[in-house]
């Protein structure tokens, strides 16, 4: 039976996945008055994709197809660990969130060395600026966790998840208003959207995760679309998991809360993004560390 | 104990006999590299039963000195530090034969390798001396052994410069270690480890304060780490290995034999190493963020991993202190595992850097690019290294931070505040480092070894010989296995953490026996990682059999003449980073900008000077300089005058004596 849930949650983080882009990008369209495209564009457009042949750069190594290989079997790993509502997550131990956050890393090291292997500044340029902006979010990212661990007495993602009940809402409120704001920040960094990075554009002034992409095409970049989509699907559960405290105990209205949740994160990165413009990039290494600050205010009310 | 006297025997014989024939180079090198090999197969046989039982070995041979005794001795804890001295240095000498050959016409290589066999012994008998004369003598031997393999190619004026920067380094810092043994046997007037009394707080303080700061410029500590930025370029490369992978944890292991001799730690001792650790691995990460020069990167690299080991050693002695054993176990065993992976890891950079140096004959990043088509083994190993130093699963690296994260969030002692402050610091500069790093590491490897060619240098460069390749391919090897390896790894620490932790071998056990299964939760994921990858390389592999691939220019914007220096450049890559972070690295700019309708030329550079050259050597220098000025009236010049000041000491002598 267990078994079964496990399954269950991987299925549909696998589908799931790019729900999440498409919901954001109609309620972009519903705020500029338009009807935007189908909510399943993300998929027709990742299927299209993978059913092509791909053009690689002269200058380019194996490093670079390995890139997107690497991409999407660390997504893939990585959506082993974590739990969704009342299913829980295929692997579960101590310190699990932090091979997750260290396999994001992982994806991270090539997507950055792919870019460069290149050989072109703009992707050069992306990588630079992606390099800088996740060694920022990095410890807010953390810190925010520990202070949930703390709270909830768990070093492990789903029994960390299981025990946020309403009541320790009431006695942690402050704490985790504070790891939800970091964790929201971290979560619209690492996935390159307003605020933070333009995901519409590759213009010189957002050059960061569309310009790392601008050399791959077809097969390759329909696996770096799907990752991503999983990466921004399996941020979005950490935030959901350590910060929604909807656990009744009946399985179907737990895991639907948390997919509700997950819809309603989308529809809030809609609305921030359709509402405010990108800010300049040397106001993002402020940003990232006052997301920091807020996990760091969170972990001393935690102790106190 | 026997095989050990043997293989440290086998290592000095083959040195000297490399010294003996080394105006023929082969042979030479041929001596040395047997040497080593045989040596230390020999000796790290008692390591790994010392290791494993527990039980320690000791030798007592006479020796009439005072205060010493010629007392060798073999515990768990010099077992450990051991095995990657020998495992390291035979591998690093395997690749030195090959490195060595190139120099064969201008120079004898027989000085090197006996001096290379001198540094091995010198660094087997700190480990494993049990008497503080004996260390200080072998502590002696090892820093003389390798001032003058830094010194290999002693007619450029910069290796000079850096052979001397690092003597100098060296004696301050012996100097403190020789005040700590003198003050260890003002109680008992013997210097066997074994016979050191307890000692008073107040004194067992200063102890460690020394220590602390005589060990501390050996490991390479913020601000006393000067030395590594000069030294590790200027030696050949693998001499930096050992010294960067080994020789520099000599360092660590005599910070905590000193903390095991001073007795039960109070709570500041702990802090002190996990800030010393905090802004050694953060300052160490930046400083190598703004370098230019590949080999000088990853000295400074070494400055941040000796942090990331020192905030385990001060988790681990907090956790004594706090009486909390998942702590104290955890911390000491991320540390200590991170000894052994450093080693690795370490090692096949700088092994990899010596290839790049070795082919392409310069080591500045932004000369270098494009050599992963020149050198495939070269870049490959350098990517696992390059991971593994990064802290990325599935390899070693991440296994021992993982640790120490894990012990800070599965500790309960302490009260709040103490609990508080310690997550914040070691969560926080742990999680910064790992992102800095990983800046780091992808614009070196990106910027030497991806995209074009950046000079005429890299543009000829050559895959590296046979058995450089080898040595790289073992390391390289080894960090993955360790990280796969790591459940059981850890549990083979048990008895160094007993020997260091005054807690029940069962308690070590257990919380070991806990980390190990968390491991195995990391080594499962791993597994399914390579699993998952592996299949979608068959299945793309597959999907692009029968579709078209083709080849084309990289995206140019349509510009038609796109050359290699419109490459982003390392400086560049890293700026976002060290303009955030100029308050500490205080980077100097020389702009010429372009001017009038038609520039011709403009440059632009700039340098990062070390912050503890700036403001702790160079004041400090001055000061002595001005200090010993004064003393200039006694030197007049006069023969007469100085043979009267002899007369006048003998004088003196002769009437203390008397008295």
């Amino acid at each position: 039976m267990v078994i079964l849930l496990k399954i269950l949650n991987l299925a549909v983080t696998l589908t799931a996945a790019p729900l999440l882009l498409g919901i954001i990008i109609r309620v972009k369209a519903w705020f500029a008055g338009r009807t935007g495209q189908p909510l399943l564009q993300p998929y027709y457009d990742i299927w299209k994709l993978l059913r092509k042949g791909t053009v690689y750069s002269v200058s380019t190594s194996w490093v670079f197809r390995a890139g997107p290989l690497v991409s999407l079997a660390v997504t893939l790993t990585a959506a082993l660990l974590l739990p969704m509502g009342g299913l829980p997550a295929v692997f579960a131990f101590d310190g699990d969130f932090l091979v997750f956050v260290y396999l994001l890393g992982l994806l991270r090291f090539f997507m950055i060395v792919s870019a460069l292997d290149t050989g072109s500044s703009f992707e050069g340029m992306g990588s630079s600026r992606e390099a800088a902006f996740s060694a920022l979010c990095e410890p807010a990212l953390l810190i925010g966790l520990a202070a949930v661990a703390k709270i909830t007495g768990h070093a492990s993602l789903t029994p960390m998840a299981a025990s946020l009940q309403p009541a320790l809402w009431t006695a942690a409120g402050p704490a985790f208003v504070l790891v939800g704001f970091a964790l929201v920040i971290v979560f619209l960094s690492e996935n390159c959207r307003i605020p933070v990075d333009d995901p519409t554009t590759h213009l010189e002034l957002t050059m960061i995760h569309e310009a790392m992409v601008l050399d791959h095409g077809g097969l390759d970049l329909g696996m770096l679309q799907y990752a991503a989509a999983l990466k921004m699907w399996l941020l979005g559960l950490v935030l959901v998991g350590v910060v929604v405290p909807i656990h009744s105990g009946f399985l179907c209205l737990d895991t639907a809360a948390a997919l509700l949740c997950m819809g309603l994160l989308a529809v809030v990165t809609g609305i921030v993004e359709s509402s405010m413009a990108r800010i300049r990039l040397l106001r993002i290494p402020p940003l990232l560390i006052g997301a920091a600050a807020l996990s760091v205010l969170a972990l001393v009310l935690v102790y106190r | 104990m026997s095989l050990f006297i043997g293989g440290f025997a086998i290592i000095f014989i083959g040195g000297l006999a490399s010294l003996f024939c080394g105006r023929r180079g082969g042979l030479a090198s041929l001596c040395g590299v047997l040497g080593t090999a045989a040596g230390s197969i020999a000796a790290i046989i008692p390591a790994f039963k010392v290791l494993f039982s527990g039980a320690a070995e000791s030798v007592q041979i006479a020796w009439a000195v005072p205060f010493g005794s010629f007392c060798l001795r073999l515990d768990p804890l010099s077992a450990f530090f051991l095995i990657p001295i020998l495992g390291l240095s035979s591998i690093a000498a395997v690749y030195g034969v090959e490195y060595l050959s190139s120099y064969q016409s201008r120079k004898n290589l027989g000085v090197p390798w006996f001096f290379y066999a001198l540094l091995l012994v010198g660094m087997m008998l700190v480990v494993a001396a049990g008497n503080g004369l004996l260390f200080l003598i072998a502590w002696e031997i090892m820093s003389v052994a390798s001032f003058f393999l830094v010194s290999f190619e002693y007619e450029k004026p910069a290796v000079r410069q850096a052979g001397l920067s690092y003597l100098i380094a060296m004696h301050i810092g012996t100097a403190f270690l020789i005040l700590f043994f003198i003050l260890l046997s003002s109680g008992t007037g013997s210097l066997d480890f074994d016979k050191i009394p307890m000692f008073p707080a107040a004194k067992a303080n200063l102890l460690f304060l020394l220590a602390v700061v005589g060990f501390g410029t050996k490991a390479g500590f913020m601000p006393l780490h000067v030395w590594l930025p000069h030294a590790h370029p200027a030696a050949p490369s693998h001499v930096s290995a050992v010294m960067s992978g080994v020789m520099i944890k000599t360092g660590i292991y005599g910070l905590v034999r000193a903390a095991m001799l001073l007795g039960t730690p109070p709570a500041w001792w702990g802090w002190l190493l996990i800030m010393i650790g905090a802004v050694s691995g953060i300052l160490g990460v930046l400083f190598a963020l703004a370098q230019h020069d590949l080999k000088r990167l990853l000295a400074y690299h070494s400055v941040e991993n000796i942090g990331i080991i020192t905030i385990g050693l001060g988790v681990g002695l907090l956790g004594v202190h706090l009486h909390s054993p998942i702590l104290a176990v955890l911390g000491f065993a991320g540390g200590l595992f991170h000894v052994l992976n450093h080693a690795v890891f370490k090692g096949l950079l700088f092994l990899c850097a010596g290839s790049v140096l070795h082919s392409s004959g310069t080591g500045c990043l932004d000369k270098l690019g494009g050599l992963i088509k020149r050198m495939p083994w070269t870049a490959s190993a350098f990517l696992v290294g390059a991971a593994a130093i990064s802290g990325l699963p599935p390899l070693n690296g991440f296994a021992s931070e993982f640790l120490l994260y894990l012990g800070v969030f599965k500790n309960n002692g302490g009260d709040g505040l103490e609990m508080l402050v310690l997550a914040l610091i070691v969560i926080g500069s742990l999680a910064l480092i790992g992102g800095l790093a990983l800046a780091c590491f992808t614009k070196a490897f990106g910027i030497v070894f991806l995209g074009h060619p950046r000079s005429g240098a890299a543009q000829e460069s050559h895959e590296a010989g046979v058995l450089m390749k080898l040595s790289m391919a073992v390391l390289a090897c080894l960090c993955v296995l360790l990280g796969l390896l790591s459940p059981w790894v850890v549990r083979s620490a048990a008895y160094v953490i007993a020997a260091i932790a005054p807690l029940p071998m069962g308690q070590i056990e257990a919380e070991l026996g806990c980390a190990s299964s968390v491991l195995l939760g990391f080594v499962f994921v791993s597994l399914v990682f390579a699993i998952v990858l592996f299949g979608l390389t068959a299945v793309r592999c597959r999907l692009l059999k029968s579709r078209c691939v083709r080849q084309s220019v990289t995206w140019d914007c349509g510009y038609a003449r796109p050359d290699s220096r419109m490459q982003y450049t390392a400086t560049s890559f890293a700026q976002p980073i060290t303009a955030l972070f100029n308050v500490f690295l205080q980077t100097r700019k020389k702009f010429l900008p372009p001017e009038g309708l038609f520039p011709v030329r403009s440059s632009f550079e700039t340098e990062t000077p070390d912050l503890g050259e700036r403001y702790l050597y160079l004041p400090l220098y001055r000061w002595i300089c001005a200090l010993f000025g004064k003393l200039q009236w006694l030197q007049h010049g006069r023969v007469q005058i100085y043979i009267f000041y002899i007369a006048l000491t003998l004088w003196l002598l002769l009437m203390w004596k008397l008295m």
